[in-house]
């Protein structure tokens, strides 16, 4: 589970994960047995990313596209890699 | 955050205490020694009710728990209550009665996960331990969660008697498919101070539990997560109670006393609110129950002028007062509380062989102690 993964690695949420709007704080959370994960700024952006068919350069790409003058390539990557060896992608 | 703060954070987390009923009687139960009767739980609706609110104050994670809440006939309507106002549910069990049927019915309810007490990996020890013959059940029980696709946590409370059993515990939680394993030490207030005598470990067995722990996350590379929660007796270390007063979680006791921890309930004065008098939000941003060791304007030495104080918020209310009977003092177990005595000379006496374990009455929720 700990070991980095290729370059292909395509992230998707760990399974049992439930992902959810919480209307009162107005953020999106990560819930699992005993964890929440609140996604805060472009977290939720880069995590909806995340459904298991595109690879890390796919992501970045898209996000690229969406939020051009954003530092994506120099951040996403490295965000993806803590959310993974917390647990919660794989 | 102070007390004098008029709008605390959100509450992120409810234990939901459905009922003290159960088939077990550990002589460590979390519960409280003055159990409440079945006749005095609250209602379905009333459930559905602090559900609904709960959702609306902030919480997203509750555990359903009791005593045995399946011995809840309605549990499936509580959960599906949760699932309404947007609350991950997790089931905390100790296995007895969840079956096919049962499981089916929770898990289409919205149920999301389940967590399930043993007492031990060998089962005559894990039955001795839980008072009652069990063990097969919770095996079951286990296959079931997995078939169904359910996350599995094994909880275990640690304690002289099973603490040289680490490795065989954790092959257990394998070979259950869990997908954690918690390791809490067990704490003394209520029953586990009743019976502290019989349960206090001696230095050796922690010291090689902690070790067994390590090796193993060093070993298993997929398989369960390993959760150690500290023995705070022998560490000299306050634990972070709650993760602080009314700070991040409440519970709701089974007759609707609404708590910021379990064990609050055995404070004097304390005067806690109940469910079936008070709005859910107006008790946890007013009520004198919430807000008087809330933040860190009602320390006192050596915890008001200590740099850990926001980290462990002076440690246990309950444990401070179980042991110097006031519950505003430093946490005993800490190394600079002034009572710190109190706690080293049992710690480095250990336990005593021969005491009787004081158990609730088995399959009942009313009763106090009586001796087996
Ligand atoms: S008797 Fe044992 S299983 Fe039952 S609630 Fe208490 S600790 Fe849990
Ligand atoms: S003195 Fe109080 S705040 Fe400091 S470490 Fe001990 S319990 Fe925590």
């Amino acid at each position: 589970m700990t070991a980095a993964p290729g370059t292909d690695w395509r992230p998707v949420l760990a399974p049992a994960i439930v992902r959810r709007h919480d209307p009162v704080r107005d953020v999106d959370l990560l819930l699992l047995p005993e964890r929440v994960g609140v996604l805060t700024g472009s977290a939720a952006a880069v995590v909806g990313l995340c459904d298991g068919t595109r690879s890390v350069p796919d992501i970045v790409d898209d996000l690229a596209e969406r939020f051009p003058g954003a530092p994506v390539a120099t951040d996403v990557p490295p965000f993806l890699e803590r959310m993974r060896k917390e647990g919660w992608l794989r | 955050m102070t007390s004098a703060d008029p709008s605390p954070a959100r509450p992120w987390a409810l234990l939901a205490e459905l009922t003290h009923a159960c088939p077990l009687h550990c002589g460590y139960c979390s519960n409280p020694l003055e159990l409440t009767r079945r006749s005095h739980e609250l209602t379905t609706d009333q459930w559905t009710d602090v559900m609904r609110q709960a959702g609306e104050l902030g919480v997203v994670h509750t555990h359903l728990s009791g005593g045995e809440p399946l011995l809840r006939r309605d549990l499936e309507q509580i959960v599906t209550a949760a699932e309404a106002a947007g609350i991950y549910t997790q089931l905390v069990t100790s296995g007895v009665g969840l079956d096919q049927a049962r499981l089916d019915a929770l898990a289409s309810a919205g149920l999301r996960s389940v967590q399930l007490s043993v007492q031990h990996a060998d089962p005559r020890a894990s039955d001795r331990i839980g008072g009652r013959r069990s063990f097969a059940e919770k095996e079951r029980a286990a296959q079931l969660v997995r078939a169904v696709g359910l996350p599995l946590g094994l909880n275990v409370v640690l304690h002289r008697e099973n603490l040289d059993a680490i490795d065989t515990i954790v092959e257990l939680g394998v070979s259950w498919g869990a997908d954690r394993v918690e390791l809490a030490n067990v704490q003394f207030y209520g029953w586990g101070l009743l019976n502290r005598a019989a349960l206090l470990p001696t230095r050796e067995q922690l010291a090689g539990a902690r070790d067994a722990v390590e090796r193993w996350r060093k070993r298993l590379n997929t398989g369960p997560e390993l959760v150690w929660v500290v023995p705070d007796y022998f560490d000299g270390v306050a634990k972070p109670c709650m993760g602080g007063w009314g700070a991040v979680s409440l519970t709701v006791t089974p007759d609707g006393t609404v708590l910021p921890c379990p064990a609050a309930a055995a404070l004097p004065g304390l005067d806690p609110p109940n469910i079936r008098d008070r709005p859910l939000d107006w008790i946890w941003e007013h009520s004198a129950a919430f807000t008087r060791y809330r933040g860190t304007d009602w320390m006192a030495d050596p915890c008001r002028s200590c740099a850990r104080r926001d980290e462990d918020f002076g440690g246990c209310r309950c444990q401070a007062y179980a042991l110097t009977g006031d519950a505003a003092r430093t946490d005993p177990a800490c190394r600079f509380s002034p009572d710190h005595g109190v706690i080293r000379v049992p710690a480095d006496e250990g336990a005593d062989a021969t005491a009787p374990v004081r158990r609730r009455v088995p399959g009942r929720s009313e009763g106090a102690a009586t001796w087996v």
